[in-house]
């Protein structure tokens, strides 16, 4: 044999083996569909913990169209990628999850591959979801299994070239997919491991609060830095919290659960959705995700004696005299030490983490917004002032607050910032 | 002394920048339609038009205002005839104490004047920051869809 056969020869043999590791990684068997199973053939307790769980998940957050019937997704997931739609996860045989068995969602779950064998994006977590228990992930099969079936058909992706090839998540998921479940970590109490099981399983906080390479995972060495998402900034959960009091068990506890804690601020963006869901969770469960939380925080500046609130009027009188007036008309009226909702515990503007970051983009989202509980549910509330005042005067406002309730630098580009949040743009 | 352009007219007011426009409307211009209901932009009875777009005038400062125009409930009844709004609302008998009604009719103004085509979804999201203690925004809702379609259009389910 010539050199240059031998060569043709191995080269061949080299990409056959390619070939056929890459379709052995990707190819997925399809599941048999079944007949979905009635609601008596589930233990009552098992859907019941299914659904407290299903919360603490917040499935309905991106399963739910705005407007739509809940689980039925529909919902548009903007990505750097292009435009997901969830998915219908109510028992319908032909449009959701009714002919799944529970090892077909189970392998959805821990692998992202669908019962037909095909993959699924990561903008569905199964990299957090593997992490689950079996116990958990059979609980919550019983839950959605016993909804309402609703037919209902996602519109279709409109993803950039070549991702419409479902196939090449098998390269992903080779690179990103850690597969769970997570082991316990010995050494560390049962509550905290069972929180840490949420936190990085079913509630998956880190796909929010964590940034992203290039491909759209995780950064493993920089979780919990703080994240962009739908143009807010989820802050930091780790060492570099910026928070001025401490994130102890109990307050992370509050907050999780009522979407206010009397030590930092009240829940809003994207959050304001995961405490209302994590308000209907299991209490033991939240308060183990709390301790889990807080451990994560335990590092950060605001853990030592807690610092006396901030509050540096003259200083900012002077440098936004105009932000002063219009504070004074129109947001003194409850944030003013003293004003009635002062007078009910809540927390003075200095100890929210807004105004520390270093993105005005969600003090500017909250003032012009404002805050809203769901119908039917207290909740923090705030009018939205967006109307009531210019893009000057809107950034002039979140520079006199940053001023008064921070020592940090000044926000740069306030006015470009406020003209982009009203044009529904995003960083 | 301010100037203020409030349903197409110079008001020169004497008042310190940071008070409310509610005060001024109520208290110096003598325009009583808007409300104090809590002061805090919780109840939306003190609702009314800056440049057509609703906001509380409870928590709205002077200095806000510029030269951008307010519109209130009394600048809809323009030459002793009904606006369709108010006609609709009294239509329906939308009111049980009264105390919200400027406020609402004020917001479904708004609405109206920018899409008389709202979806009913639509319209529900639009009216909901006001609030009627007695209960009565079944009719308040008939009222802006009588409303609607005095206004050449209609909402639709």
């Amino acid at each position: 044999m010539t050199r240059g056969r031998w060569l043709l020869a191995a080269s061949t043999l080299i990409l056959i083996a390619g070939l056929a590791f890459v379709a052995a990684e990707t190819w997925r068997a399809p599941l048999p569909a079944i007949v979905p199973p009635s609601a008596k053939e589930f233990d009552r307790a098992l859907i019941a913990r299914g659904g407290a769980l299903a919360d603490t998940g917040n499935c309905a957050g991106c399963h739910t169209a705005s407007g739509g019937r809940a689980l039925a997704g529909g919902r548009p997931l903007p990505t750097p990628f292009g435009t997901i739609h969830s998915t219908n996860i109510t028992p319908d045989v032909e449009t959701g999850i009714g002919a799944w068995s529970r090892e077909a969602f189970v392998r959805a779950m821990r692998e992202g591959i669908a019962r037909d064998g095909t993959h699924l994006y990561p903008a569905f977590p199964y990299d957090h979801f593997t992490n689950a228990t079996d116990r958990d992930l059979e609980a919550v099969y019983a839950y959605l299994l016993t909804r309402s079936a609703v037919s209902a058909r996602a519109p279709a992706n409109s993803l950039k070239w070549p991702l419409g090839f479902r196939p090449l998540i098998a390269g992903w998921n080779l690179l990103y997919l850690k597969k769970g479940p997570l082991a316990d970590q010995p050494g560390q109490s049962a509550e905290w491991n069972r929180g840490r099981n949420l936190v990085e399983g079913l509630a998956h906080c880190s796909d929010c609060h964590s940034p992203r390479n290039a491909w759209g995972a995780e950064k493993r060495e920089q979780a919990y830095d703080g994240a962009w998402i739908e143009g807010w900034y989820a802050p930091p959960l780790n060492a570099h919290s910026p928070a001025v009091r401490a994130w102890t068990a109990d307050e992370v506890f509050a907050y999780l659960r009522t979407g206010l804690s009397s030590q930092h601020a009240a829940a809003a963006g994207p959050m304001a959705g995961v405490t209302q869901s994590l308000a209907k969770a299991d209490d033991d469960d939240v308060r183990a995700m709390a301790v889990y939380v807080a451990s994560l925080m335990a590092a950060a500046p605001s853990a030592h004696p807690n610092r006396r609130a901030l509050d540096r009027e003259d200083i900012a009188d002077k440098e936004h005299p105009e932000g002063a007036m219009l504070f004074a008309g129109a947001c003194a009226v409850c944030h003013a030490p003293g004003a009635p909702m002062m007078q009910q515990g809540r927390p003075p503007l200095s100890w929210g983490t807004a105004l520390l970051v270093d993105a005005p983009h969600d003090t500017l989202h909250v003032i012009m917004e404002g805050l809203r509980p769901p119908a039917g549910r207290p909740g923090p509330a705030m009018p939205a002032f967006g109307d009531d005042f210019s893009d000057w005067q809107l950034a002039e406002i979140a520079a006199y607050l940053r001023a008064r309730y921070t020592k940090n630098p000044p926000w740069p580009d306030l006015v470009k910032t406020v003209g982009e949040l009203r044009r529904g743009g995003a960083p | 002394m301010i100037t203020l352009t409030v349903n197409g007219k110079p008001h020169e007011v004497d008042a310190d920048l940071d008070t409310p426009l509610l005060y001024v409307l109520r208290n110096d211009l003598a325009l009583n339609g808007a409300k104090f209901g809590c002061g805090l932009g919780q109840c939306g009875a003190c609702t009314v038009l800056v440049d057509g777009k609703p906001v509380f005038s409870c928590l709205v400062p002077l200095a806000a205002l510029g030269r951008r125009e307010v519109r209130t409930l009394e600048g809809l009844a323009a030459d002793g005839k009904p606006a369709p709004v108010p006609a609709a609302f009294e239509a329906e008998q939308a009111a049980q104490c009264g105390y919200c009604i400027a406020g609402m009719i004020m917001r479904a103004q708004a609405l109206l004047e920018r899409n008389n085509r709202p979806t009913e979804a639509e319209l529900r999201a639009h009216m909901a920051p006001n609030l009627c203690r007695c209960g009565t925004h079944m009719r308040i809702l008939a009222a802006v869809r009588r409303a609607a379609v005095a206004m050449g259009g209609g909402v639709q389910p």
